[in-house]
């Protein structure tokens, strides 16, 4: 339209109602849209926008369930639950803390190092995670606590449970032990609300961490309805809760603690095996920890004795320390020897020294002429210098690999060290360089490179004395693993457990009998330099000298003619190995088919060393806090 | 028309359906404002049924008015209502405060809810007066962009953006069915597109973050997106039958921010569900056709534009508030009108409601000559 019609009030009337009807339209589109939206939200989307108003609407207060139980072979406890009283301190709740700390150490007569560690704990906790005040606490002190709540704001009083082990330090290094969750632990289980609830732990260390999940069970809840200020308005069904399952292991706790408790003051793990099927029935380390302490939250004191003890108290020797086999190895190579062809009866004069380039390999004694019986019973190097350097390493290593050695065992453990065992091959990968005949002369008598730890040497003494494959076992409910044949001869076999039983009966562990009759246990002793200690320092030991002194290994099965049981113990820095692990490997057997004559030996050890173990580690304690200014701990609450 | 003997001839002339569909509408917010409560008519249901009542009756009385009376009041209406806002604008200086009322002896009166009206009136009168020819020229334009304009902008910096929304779409509608052309709609829309960054950077901090929340409400669930989440949740779990009266979770534990007042529409959806939901919305829809039919009836130009107008601003009402609580506008602080907690936005409708019924009593009594 280039020149404007003239409008009239015609057209007016037309562009209004056009106009109407396009309102209209438009209104309509609004209201179908409207009606869409809300179709929407309340149709399709329905089930969603239930279930966020359900969870708005009902909270749950996470009900802890109860952890399961640990139990021994015939159904002792290792680990149990015991009702307990508890206070916390909930850091955002709270207003005055001094007023309140001070008020509750006064109410539960809290050591000051406890005070430290709670104060030292609310500083740096984050609002969320509830401070433990104490656990375990008399009802008189959860009583008197729970009537001043009122002014106590921010402390909260329940009943829960504490982890019980009966077995006391013995168990430590078994079981490990339960703590309150740490931030680290929250965030790796997806905030999991169950980890917030005061009084709730989770495995930290052992098998009370790797289990975790079947010990832990399944928490109910206390639903209730709340508003969205938080305030409660009514208390819905409860769901319950499911205990953790119990755990059935393979442990025989009265030999566990029994070997625990021989072990002495030594740094030392025990290892027991049931050869028929593998069953670990004791695998003690100690010194240990008491699990029971670390339960309730340890003080940054006891912490730090544990920590600094040269005797390694925080380490699961069993698993985690590697040693040199010693001469430990020397069944093992004498199989190995056997397979590749050396006739048992050829003789190897030994003359205390085997020179091999510039320089010159040691026995401790000049045994003269010997053959592989002799160098066996009477721990002869030189032999097995001789004879390994003849086969050749890599005849030798599979044999040692076969009986356990830097073999990674299935068992709920995630601290397992394996060793290794040497060989040409491995030597080029990790060090780069070519074998050299001084690396099998050292091999021979497990020293060098070969390292285990004392499972593995359990584990050893068991496959050599049944020729098979034996693997341990820990759980009870697991499978005996199907024990498969070695590559040794039945003739080789009986040769060896005769050996054996000859180290025991007229050899390097002669003093190490069986004060049993008809039963006779066939062993092997070692002894692992630490050092290179020149000859005439060997056997001149001093207290300040410990750390210097040769490890004392012993492995050994029973009865020798018709093995069931195989154990290994290894003594650190105990010096030579008939004269510390062998009686206590002999005691330990005896335990097994002599309960009173164990126990007199074991009493006349512990009189010996000053009083049982508890007695011992009281001292100790005492001791280590006058040795760093610290004020005697009070007398052990009735 | 109800027809009787016994009834007496004013009250039988009353456009009965329309007044029993708005009490419905009411009674039902009653009803729902009963249960926000927790079941008691303290402190919401009793006081509004007071002020329905009384602006009902006032509407009522209004419906008497001549369309003569009313022309002839609506300059001066507006006049008067544009002081008041500067009134406000002047009080919240001197306080140094954002002010949107003025306190009248008990009476707290918000200037703002009377230009709705009061603006729809006034550009019908206006372009009533504007003769048929001039209708496309400029300078049928630019005064009713400055009657709508000058209003709007003192609402704006109130800050009130709901109600200055609500002003302004009520003005365009009145200048669309007024007849300008089309390029006057057309063009502002894609300059808006331009010009909406803009405006976004110069917003109060407040309106900024709701247009930031409803572009994305899932980015503060727990700040101010939590009015638009908890409400669609409300909504949304209340499914097809709903929960039952009282029987709502999301308003009784208080999780639905302005359960009684702006977010009422979540309170009924929750326990009404969706077929609570759709007849509200058709009840409001009948009121709204019903203004509408009072304008396509109408025999003057200003009863025509005035009557639609006035129709749109409820609709306006109803379908941003409606928007905005389902979660397809931001949240802009628009009541539903009848059933939200206030009196604002009832005596807004009602007064609408009373002019309205005024013109349609002007349609059967008066000649077309009248």
């Amino acid at each position: 339209m280039s020149k404007p019609v003239r409008l009239t009030t015609a057209h007016q009337s037309i562009t209004f109602s056009r106009r109407m009807l396009v309102l209209g339209s438009a209104q309509a589109g609004v209201g179908a849209l409207l009606i869409g939206r809300l179709g929407w939200l309340s149709i399709a989307q329905n089930q969603k926008y239930q279930l966020l108003s359900e969870s708005n609407r009902v909270q749950l207060i996470p009900v802890p369930p109860r952890r399961g139980w640990i139990i021994d072979r015939n159904g002792k406890p290792i680990a149990i639950n015991r009702a307990s009283f508890r206070v916390d301190i909930i850091p955002q709740q709270l207003t005055d803390g001094p007023k309140v700390v001070a008020e509750l150490s006064k109410l539960l007569t809290l050591p000051p190092d406890e005070v430290d560690r709670i104060s030292k704990e609310l500083e740096h906790s984050r609002g969320f995670q509830p401070v433990s005040v104490a656990d375990n606490i008399p009802y008189e002190q959860y009583a008197a606590i729970t009537v001043r709540l009122p002014e106590l704001a921010g402390v909260a009083a329940s009943r829960g449970f504490t982890r019980y082990y009966p077995g006391g330090s013995s168990v430590g290094q078994l079981v490990g032990y339960v703590g309150a969750a740490n931030e680290k632990e929250y965030e790796a289980e997806d905030k999991n609300p169950l980890l917030l609830v005061p009084g709730v732990k989770i495995g930290k260390e052992g098998l009370e961490k790797t289990l975790e999940q079947t010990l832990r069970g399944v928490p109910g809840g206390q639903r209730v309805e709340v508003t969205a200020r938080g305030k409660l308005v009514k208390e819905l069904d409860p769901k319950p809760d499911r205990s953790g399952g119990t755990v059935q292991l393979t442990i025989d706790a009265d030999l566990h603690e029994y070997a625990a408790r021989r072990i002495g003051d030594q740094s030392c793990s025990v290892v027991v095996l049931d050869v028929t099927n593998g069953d670990i029935l004791a695998m003690p380390s100690m010194p240990s920890f008491n699990p029971n302490n670390f339960s309730d939250g340890i003080s940054t004191n006891e912490w730090k004795m544990l920590s600094g003890d040269d005797h390694l108290p925080l380490v699961d020797k069993a698993l985690e320390s590697l040693y040199p086999s010693g001469s430990t190895i020397k069944p093992s190579m004498a199989m190995a020897l056997l397979n590749a062809g050396i006739d048992r009866k050829q003789r190897v004069n030994c003359t205390g020294s085997y020179p091999l380039g510039n320089h010159v390999f040691h026995c401790d004694q000049r045994h003269g002429p010997v053959d592989m019986d002799a160098a066996v019973v009477k721990s002869c190097d030189i032999y097995f210098y001789e004879m390994c350097r003849r086969v050749g390493a890599e005849h030798l290593a599979p044999m040692v690999r076969s009986m356990g050695f830097g073999e990674k065992f299935d068992l709920p453990f995630d601290n397992q060290r394996y060793g290794t065992v040497p060989d040409p091959e491995w030597m080029l990968r990790k060090y780069h360089r070519q074998w050299q005949t001084y690396d099998t002369i050292n091999m021979s008598i497990g020293q060098g490179m070969v390292l285990i730890n004392p499972l593995q040497l359990a584990v050893m003494a068991s496959r050599l004395a049944t020729g098979k494959r034996v693997m341990p076992r820990l759980m009870k409910n697991k499978p005996v693993a199907p024990q498969a044949q070695l590559e040794v001869d039945e003739d080789h076999l009986n040769f060896i457990h005769n050996a054996m039983a000859g180290v025991v009966d007229h050899g390097t562990a002669a003093g190490a009998k069986l004060p049993l009759d008809g039963i006779q246990m066939a062993g092997k002793t070692g002894t692992a330099q630490t050092h290179n200690l020149a000859a005439h320092e060997r056997g001149n030991y001093t207290a300040s000298n410990w750390k210097l002194r040769d490890h004392s290994l012993f492995m050994a099965f029973v009865p020798f003619d018709k093995p069931q049981y195989a154990a290994a113990a290894i003594v650190e820095h105990g010096g030579f190995g008939a004269a510390v692990a062998a009686p206590l490997i002999r005691d330990t057997i005896t335990f097994l088919y002599d309960k009173q004559k164990a126990l007199a030996a074991l009493d006349t050890f512990e009189q010996s060393i000053g009083g049982p173990l508890e007695e011992r580690v009281a001292r100790k304690t005492a001791a280590w806090r006058q040795a760093n200014g610290l004020p005697p701990l009070p007398a052990e609450k009735a | 028309m109800i027809t009787s003997a016994i009834i007496p001839k004013p009250l039988a002339r009353l456009p009965w359906r329309l007044i029993f569909l708005v009490a419905s509408i009411a009674g039902f917010g009653l009803l729902v404002l009963f249960s926000a409560a927790g079941g008691s008519v303290q402190p919401w249901a009793l006081k509004q049924a007071i002020i329905f009542s009384v602006f009902l009756a006032i509407a009522i009385g209004m419906s008497w008015v001549k369309e003569s009376t009313i022309k002839a009041v609506t300059f001066p209406l507006y006049g008067a209502t544009l002081i008041m806002l500067i009134g406000v604008e002047a009080l919240g200086f001197v306080s140094k405060g954002a002010q949107r009322w003025l306190e009248l002896g008990p009476i707290r009166l918000q200037p703002s809810e009377f230009m709705k009206p009061a603006i729809v009136l006034t550009l019908a009168r206006f372009y009533e007066l504007v003769p048929v020819g001039e209708i496309r020229k400029w300078r049928a334009i630019w005064p009713a962009l400055l009657l709508l304009g000058v209003p709007a902008f003192l609402i704006l910096v109130q800050p009130d953006l709901g109600t200055c929304i609500m002003v302004g779409l009520c003005g365009v509608t009145v200048m669309f069915l007024a007849g300008l052309p089309w390029w006057i709609f057309v063009s502002p829309a894609a300059a808006v597109g331009v010009a909406a960054p803009i405006v976004y950077s110069m917003m109060h901090g407040y309106q900024r973050k709701r247009i930031d929340v409803f572009l994305n409400p899932e980015s503060d669930p727990l700040g101010a997106g939590y009015h638009i989440s908890q409400s669609k949740i409300a909504i949304g779990s209340g499914g097809i039958w709903g929960k039952g009266f009282l029987q709502g979770s999301q308003s009784h534990l208080d999780y639905l921010p302005e359960g009684h007042t702006d977010f009422v529409f979540a309170t009924m959806a929750e326990e009404w569900g969706l077929v609570g939901g759709v007849l509200l919305i058709c009840a409001f829809a009948l009121v709204i056709r019903w203004g509408m039919s009072v304008s396509a009836n109408a025999r003057t130009r200003f009863s025509q534009l005035a009557a639609a107008g006035l129709s749109a601003t409820i609709f306006f009402y109803v379908s941003i508030n409606l928007m905005m609580v389902m979660g397809l506008a931001p949240v802009v602080g628009v009541p539903l009108p009848l059933v939200s907690f206030g009196g604002s936005a009832v005596m807004t409708v009602m007064l609408c409601l009373g002019l309205l019924m005024a013109l349609e009593r002007q349609q059967r009594t008066t000649s077309s000559l009248g």
